[in-house]
């Protein structure tokens, strides 16, 4: 049995309490974590700032290098997990069976964070703009257009509380280490692969364990990661996000509510992006905040989602081993059947269309033992007032509404994607002006495809660093 | 005495000449004691002239007679479970016996944020049951005529009165911090965690203003939570535990489990100062912690005060079956004084059920924690 240790600054800590970490579909004990307690953690976070010491030993340049080494270490080298080890495909393995998610999409995310792990050095440079990166660790320097400027860490360790259905979501904290930011996860109770692996990755790179501490535990460790970090990230759904709200030390991470916005210049050529709209729709199982939950254009819409349910609808759920595997399953008790509800009581509206039922051998909702599925769901909405016009959930499902462009802005909401294909400039204008639309895309990009040298819900080294005034001689006379 | 009667019986394998009583002896002994208890305390709360009109209206609807059917504990499960819903609510004079009704009672309140509270009467049996736990606490680390600090919760529990009794009982002046643990549920309930966690800082203030006043202050009462607190206080300001002046810690109240049994011996306090983990509630008394054991791996396992209660871990489907040694199976409490009957109440925790100790030679329960059916929906550990 693979017994994996609470590890503090480093340190490996046995715990006197252990979780079983369990196969989604059998039950079976796969590993034991040990359990911190809060307690535990407000202990340690009172040496904090040790963890940025040992990192600003190292140059920033230095430490983007050993990222390289990571990489290709969590990709391919036979790592050390708790008691034993781990080869690259077992990492897979046992992330596929404790999640439900298929063997594939583990893979995916397994290359998806190796690959910005190893473009640390271009995704940093992007993201500071250039900034030489000692700046970051002195606290100030000149740049090159010699300008002094100062950026002050705002936390000495970035806390994480991680969510076990997304392991592509590990990639934003990965440029913590370089920064010379210490790292406090409290993983996932069924993916603490991950952050394990990952940890184990940069220590054999050469970063110090000082700098990490991983605590898996109950609610209340994350409660305490949350409360004691300065800064710190997590991950939930509507509700995590509005508690979170206007609190600067924590960026909350949920639903992303990511759209396709089809302008009135291009949807008569609808059938020429049914691909974007349908890779945008399926991939990853549909679990990602940036996979599209909307498609929205102001005629043709039903044609456009007859033709996605068409593509979709036949999806089923396979073996987590089998290639071609698409979906993943719900392994929280009664979640796949409380959204299932939802829907089929949102579809009881006269604006609401299910359009996926006639393209699937069966319903919507399949029961299994210990899990359930939920196949992909296209539902075509009318009325862009309607609830279900807006909606997101952690599988295949989109809605497609009927919504006149000039309208589509101010009835959107909160868009963490936006994917708006057309030509109009003065819609890209009010496009670009619309700050209720996080990333945005102009044209036929799918709403997943990300590129790293761009911030991601916030740049992170605004996120980490403040940048503020620092003067060691008098300024120029005015 | 019949447990005296039983010590009595052989030569220790020491050879130097001691009395003692093997383990079965004392066991055995001890169930004689709980029977003949059992065999009192009913025929006391039964008794026309003695029992309380609560019981004597209840025995009119059971098809047994207590004063005659009942001849040993094993015949409590005659009775029907006791209820906590039949506490909430008066007149509460319906629970005190005849001989008690022209004393001071006291009303003590537990659980509950909202609604009509659940309450006992109470004559001297929070004396009573506290001044049996102090036989059972060192003097070396709870030193007589030392003064206490009362860190818990306090209102309408008893714990308050208990514990300032306690100190008293031991020499030394209780002072005490208020703490409405109602209020911390309710903030908690709205999501208003900035303001539970202000709440409990002003807790923590007052506790650092005493113990920083020359008070000499050595023992302590507090739950969990507190301690924590406290004691994260005390190293962040450069202090400690152990610097404060205190010496012994008498700490429950809320859950404890074995992994923060630990973290706080090694890393809280250190080791010179004594924590003893307990077990209690308004109904049933204080149950004591088995004595530390490195053995044990920091294991907790309590012991109710028989004979004056009884904890029983039972199946969780038939709560008159017993589950094996180290089997899990719900808590059940039996509370026989003469104050108070409770023959059989199914607690809202549960645990494994651990073989009787040479202190305490009955059967106790370990790694106390919510009972699963119900954990998910509880708020437990809020102060």
């Amino acid at each position: 049995m693979i017994e994996i240790p609470v590890i503090r600054w480093g340190r490996p800590y046995e715990s006197l309490e252990r979780a079983d970490v369990v196969h989604f579909e059998t039950g079976e004990v796969m590993a034991r974590m040990h359990q911190a307690n809060a307690g535990l953690v407000q202990m340690d976070m009172r040496k904090a700032a040790q963890a940025r010491d040992v990192l600003r030993q190292i140059p920033c340049t230095e430490l983007i290098r050993k990222c390289q080494q990571a990489a290709e270490l969590f990709l391919t080298a036979t790592m050390p997990l708790g008691n034993g080890t781990q080869t690259p495909e077992q990492f897979c393995e046992i992330q596929s069976a404790t999640t439900g998610l298929p063997l594939n999409m583990a893979r995916g995310n397994m290359s998806k964070n190796a690959f910005v792990l190893s473009h640390m050095g271009e995704i940093l440079d992007a993201l500071t703009r250039g900034l030489p990166l000692d700046i970051l660790t002195r606290g100030y320097g000149m740049e090159s257009r010699g300008v002094m400027v100062s950026y002050q860490a705002a936390s000495p360790v970035l806390g994480l509380v991680l969510p076990s259905n997304s392991p592509g979501v590990h990639t934003l904290w990965l440029p913590a280490i370089p920064l010379q930011i210490g790292l406090v996860l409290k993983p996932g109770s069924s993916e603490p692969w991950t952050p394990y692996r990952m940890y184990e990755a940069f220590a054999a790179a050469g970063v110090p364990r000082e700098a990490f501490s991983l605590y898996p535990g109950p609610h209340d460790v994350g409660n305490k990661v949350l409360e004691t970090c300065q800064r710190a990230m997590i991950f939930g759904g509507t509700a995590t996000v509005e508690k979170y709200a206007g609190d600067p030390r924590v960026q909350a991470h949920g639903p992303g509510f990511s759209k396709i916005l089809i302008g009135d210049d291009v949807v008569d050529r609808w059938e020429d992006y049914l691909d974007v709209l349908v890779r945008s729709v399926l991939i990853n199982g549909g679990r990602s905040c940036i996979n599209c939950s909307g498609i929205w254009a102001s005629r043709h819409t039903e044609a456009i989602a007859d033709a996605i349910a068409r593509r979709i609808g036949p999806v089923t759920a396979l073996p987590t081993t089998d290639p071609d595997a698409a979906l993943a399953a719900f392994t929280i008790p009664g979640a796949a059947e409380a959204m299932n509800s939802q829907i089929d009581d949102g579809c009881q509206s006269e604006a609401v269309t299910e359009m996926t039922a006639k393209y699937r051998d069966g319903d919507r909702l399949i029961r299994k033992e210990r899990c359930d599925y939920l196949r992909p769901t296209v539902l075509h909405v009318s009325d862009c007032k309607d609830p279900m016009a807006n909606t997101e959930y952690m599988f295949p499902f989109v809605s497609v509404v009927q919504c006149p462009q000039k309208q589509m802005l101010s009835r959107i909401g909160t868009t963490l994607v936006g994917t708006a294909i057309t030509a109009d400039e003065q819609w890209i204008r009010e496009l670009v002006d619309a700050r209720h639309i996080d990333r945005l895309n102009v044209g036929p990009i799918p709403t997943c495809a990300l590129n790293w040298l761009q911030p991601h819900e916030g740049n992170i080294i605004d996120f980490l660093f403040r940048n503020r005034a620092f003067q060691n001689s008098l300024p120029p006379a005015h | 005495m019949l447990v005296a009667a039983a010590i009595g019986k052989r030569q220790s394998p020491d050879g130097e000449g001691k009395t003692v009583a093997s383990l079965d002896e004392k066991i055995s002994a001890h169930r004689q004691a709980l029977d003949q208890q059992t065999r009192e305390i009913v025929q006391w709360h039964f008794g026309e002239d003695t029992g309380c009109e609560f019981w004597l209206e209840k025995k009119k609807t059971f098809d047994f007679d207590p004063l005659t059917d009942v001849r040993g504990f094993d015949d409590l499960k005659k009775f029907p479970l006791f209820e906590d819903d039949w506490l909430r609510g008066g007149p509460m004079r319906r629970w005190v016996p005849q001989p008690y009704q022209d004393k001071a009672i006291y009303v003590f309140e537990t659980g509950g944020t909202t609604g009509i509270p659940k309450s006992r009467v109470v004559v001297e049996d929070h004396w009573i049951d506290y001044e049996m736990f102090s036989a059972t606490l060192p003097d070396k680390s709870f030193p007589r005529g030392s003064n206490w600090l009362m860190l818990g919760p306090s209102g309408p529990r008893r714990l308050r009165l208990a514990i300032e009794h306690l100190a008293q009982f031991r020499g030394g002046i209780c002072f005490c911090v208020d703490l409405d643990p109602r209020w911390v549920v309710k903030l908690l309930k709205k999501g208003k965690v900035e303001e539970a966690k202000a709440y409990s800082a002003h807790v923590i203030d007052q506790a650092m203003a005493i113990l920083s006043a020359n008070n000499d202050i050595q023992c302590m009462f507090t739950t969990p939570k507190l301690l924590e607190a406290l004691a994260l206080r005390l190293m962040d300001e450069g202090s400690s535990v152990e610097q404060s002046g205190i010496k012994g810690i008498f700490c429950g109240g809320t859950e404890f489990t074995q992994q923060w049994f630990r973290f706080a011996c090694e890393e809280l306090l250190g080791p010179n100062v004594y924590i003893t983990p307990t077990y209690g509630n308004t109904l049933m008394g204080l149950a004591c912690g088995k004595p530390f054991d490195p053995a044990d791996n920091y294991k907790i396992t309590y012991y109710a005060p028989q004979p004056r209660a009884v904890v029983e871990v039972v199946d969780f489907e038939d709560h008159t079956k017993l589950v094996g040694y180290g089997e899990t199976g719900r808590v059940k409490l039996y509370t026989m004084t003469k104050e108070l009957f409770v023959p059989g109440f199914l607690e809202r925790d549960e645990g494994e059920r651990e073989k009787p100790h040479d202190k305490y030679p009955w059967d106790g329960v370990s790694s106390v924690r919510p009972y699963h059916v119900f954990a998910k929906t509880t708020t437990v550990g809020v102060y």
